[in-house]
């Protein structure tokens, strides 16, 4: 026992001493979730808009003071004549025109239904549609502020055809994403490269030519990592919660406990890995082509897998971060309990007993 | 307690690394693994340090078989490893202990087998192993490899990319240890070395030349041996080569070794002849063969 502790201390001087690993597995959890959380989003915020209000009625009013006082729009113009719209648009100073006919506020009280013409600049088809969702939103929301208090149900009927995708907050979607990447790549690399790095150095030379036993080496290796990773996991979720109010909806315990397991799943792949490369370069490629990319193309992270195509969709199966980022938005967004996640559980259980198995058998006693 | 190796070979693939090594080395006894490089001295080392098994043979390390009790080995032997293998962004005093612990000792209980050497290198103690010079390096190795109190030692080319003065420092280190009834078993490829073992064995290309102690190394020695001196070396070492008599020819230091192929050689053929290649100041004189003549001629 003193042996292995004597171990991990000296593990545990490996990583503090070594200033980019030590950044890689703090500051990249940190930037990686405030990046996804803040840059790339498919929210809108403070797009510059103008409008065009040929009625100058109640009801124009009151929708073009809605679309000002929400966080999305700014109005940055208010145009006369229909004749500046193609000037304003060619500037490109606003990325939308809202405007009013003459009698849009009359249609409305003779018919109970007008229309609002909505030009938005498609120069940029993502960001116009949610442009478009978005107004198309508010109206609707107008709409039924006003139907309130009448009888008459009123209609305005906005010129544009819309899905309704308002408030969806990219965050949500992301944050287990991002916990995933970041577990898989801290466990799974880091471990990998301490290991082979012992091998390139000539160190693991003398470590096998000691009592050490070979489980003791690696379990020596792999345990400051699952401390480490479950430090990491929990500003991942502190970050989301504190900073872009993601809830926690199921058992914070649960939450835990699920993410240590998928911990020990990528910390075994780190040490299969490190079974099968003589150098930390090797290790390194592996960890990155061999996990990185398929974490976070096929695990559904950025792409939904029931729109891959079928061998993909099968392959999808057999990556572990799959199953977490299901347990994580069950247990994160849906508050689900350990029942409805059992499966997945006990699919990355099977996958690390499988792991450790192969690397305890291609684990080497001697030099080859 | 000693070394036992009976007809131990290894290939590499189509490589033969080593072939039918046998020898033994004595309990306590201090012994020098001699040969050029890719001679297969590491390859022996790592069969003797249960890092490699030996494809024939068997062998024993302090009275335990290779491949059976490669754990009891692993226990009771000491290794250093040709490159320098300890962990760089520890300190000094860091890498002895945790070499201390993992072999469930601590350095306060064996700090008189490292005392001698460990002065040495304790004023520096909070400096990192990277960042110290090549005979620091090697006496941290040493501590380390020594700190359990290992019954064999193995020093795989100790003293290789390190200054003359630390060379001559180390050797006297494995002397004084050697008193404590420590076997060691070193390799070098300098020959001078070669001279301060009880015995050696010289190897190359996997084979064992010739065993025994320096001093009766150099009786295996053929023929007698001339030491040749003119004004010109160049001139000399070129017309000595073209000389149609001529067995071997080295240089050594100011002089060249020189062997001739003929029974009855009589120097004074040679001189003529070196006179008629036009060299002045013709010195011919025997002398003793040395372990690095020696050598040369059984690897021939």
């Amino acid at each position: 026992m003193k042996r292995f502790v004597g171990f991990i201390k000296k593990e545990f001087y490996h990583i503090f001493r070594d200033r980019r690993s030590l950044f890689i597995l703090f500051g990249m959890p940190i930037a990686q979730i405030l990046l996804f959380g803040f840059a790339i989003t498919n929210e809108i915020n403070n797009v510059d808009i103008a409008v065009l209000d040929q009625a100058k009625d109640a009801t124009s009013k009151e929708i073009i003071n809605k679309i000002a006082a929400s966080k999305h729009f700014s109005i940055i113009d208010i145009i006369e004549q229909e004749s500046s719209i193609e000037a304003i648009f060619k500037k490109g100073k606003v990325k939308a025109v809202l405007q009013f006919d003459n009698n849009f506020g009359s249609n409305l009280i003779k018919y109970q239904q007008t229309t609002v013409q909505i030009l938005i600049d498609a120069t940029d088809p993502n960001m116009a549609s949610t442009i478009n969702n978005y107004i198309t939103a508010i109206l609707k929301n107008y709409q039924s502020d006003i139907n309130d208090n009448v009888t008459l149900n009123y209609q305005i009927i906005p010129k544009s055809r819309m899905v309704y995708n308002a408030e969806l907050k990219s965050v949500y979607m992301f944050v287990p994403g991002v916990m995933t990447v970041i577990l898989m790549l801290v466990s799974a690399m880091m471990t990998s490269i301490s290991i082979t790095r012992e091998k390139e150095q000539g160190t693991m030379e003398i470590l096998l030519v000691s009592p050490l036993k070979p489980f003791q080496v690696i379990i020596g290796k792999v345990f400051p990592y699952i401390f480490l990773s479950v430090i990491n996991a929990l500003v991942i979720v502190l970050l989301s919660i504190f900073v872009f109010n993601v809830p926690v909806n199921g058992s914070f315990i649960l939450l835990g406990f699920e993410s240590v397991l998928f911990i020990i799943t990528s910390l075994a792949l780190g040490i299969l890995i490190s079974t099968i490369s003589a150098t930390q370069q090797t290790a390194m490629m592996i960890s990155l082509m061999g996990l990185m990319l398929p974490t976070i193309l096929l695990s559904g992270f950025i792409f939904p897998i029931s729109s891959m195509p079928l061998p993909l969709q099968v392959i999808s199966n057999i990556i572990p971060a799959k199953w977490f980022i299901i347990i994580v938005k069950g247990i994160m967004l849906k508050g689900v309990g350990i029942g409805f996640i059992l499966k997945e559980t006990l699919i990355l259980v099977v996958m690390t007993m499988v792991f450790i198995g192969i690397s305890v058998k291609k684990y080497k006693i001697r030099l080859e | 307690m000693g070394i036992t190796l009976d007809k131990i070979s290894k290939s590499y693939g189509k490589i033969k690394a080593l072939s039918n090594i046998s020898f033994n080395v004595k309990p306590g006894e201090l012994f020098g693994l001699i040969g050029p490089d890719g001679a297969g001295k590491t390859t022996l080392f790592r069969i003797l340090t249960t890092l490699l098994i030996p494809d024939e043979g068997v062998a024993t390390v302090a009275g335990y078989d290779l491949v059976k009790d490669y754990k009891n080995i692993r226990n009771n032997v000491g290794y250093m490893p040709g490159k320098f293998s300890l962990y760089q962004d520890l300190t000094i005093e860091e890498n002895l202990h945790f070499f201390a612990t993992i072999f469930g000792t601590t350095v306060e209980e064996n700090y008189q087998i490292i005392k001698d050497i460990y002065v040495q290198i304790e004023p520096f103690k909070h400096r990192r192993a990277g960042k110290l010079s090549g005979g620091m390096k090697q006496k941290l190795a040493l501590s380390c490899a020594l700190i359990h109190k290992p019954k064999v030692l193995f020093l795989d080319e100790p003293t290789t990319g390190v200054d003359p003065v630390s060379r001559k420092e180390f050797w006297e280190m494995l002397k004084r240890l050697q008193q404590t009834g420590i076997t060691i078993l070193v390799s070098t490829p300098y020959m001078d070395e070669a001279a301060l073992c009880d015995r050696i064995a010289l190897i190359q290309h996997g084979k064992i030349l010739e065993i025994d102690s320096p001093k009766m190394i150099v009786k295996h020695y053929p023929k007698p041996l001339y030491n040749v001196k003119a004004h010109n070396m160049y001139l000399l070492i070129n017309s000595l080569n073209h000389y149609e008599h001529k067995h071997s020819v080295y240089p050594f230091g100011e002089f060249i070794h020189y062997t001739d192929s003929r029974k009855d050689f009589n120097p004074d053929d040679l001189k003529n002849y070196l006179e008629h290649e036009n060299l002045f100041h013709v010195e011919i004189e025997t002398t003793t063969p040395t372990i690095e003549d020696t050598f040369m001629e059984l690897a021939k």
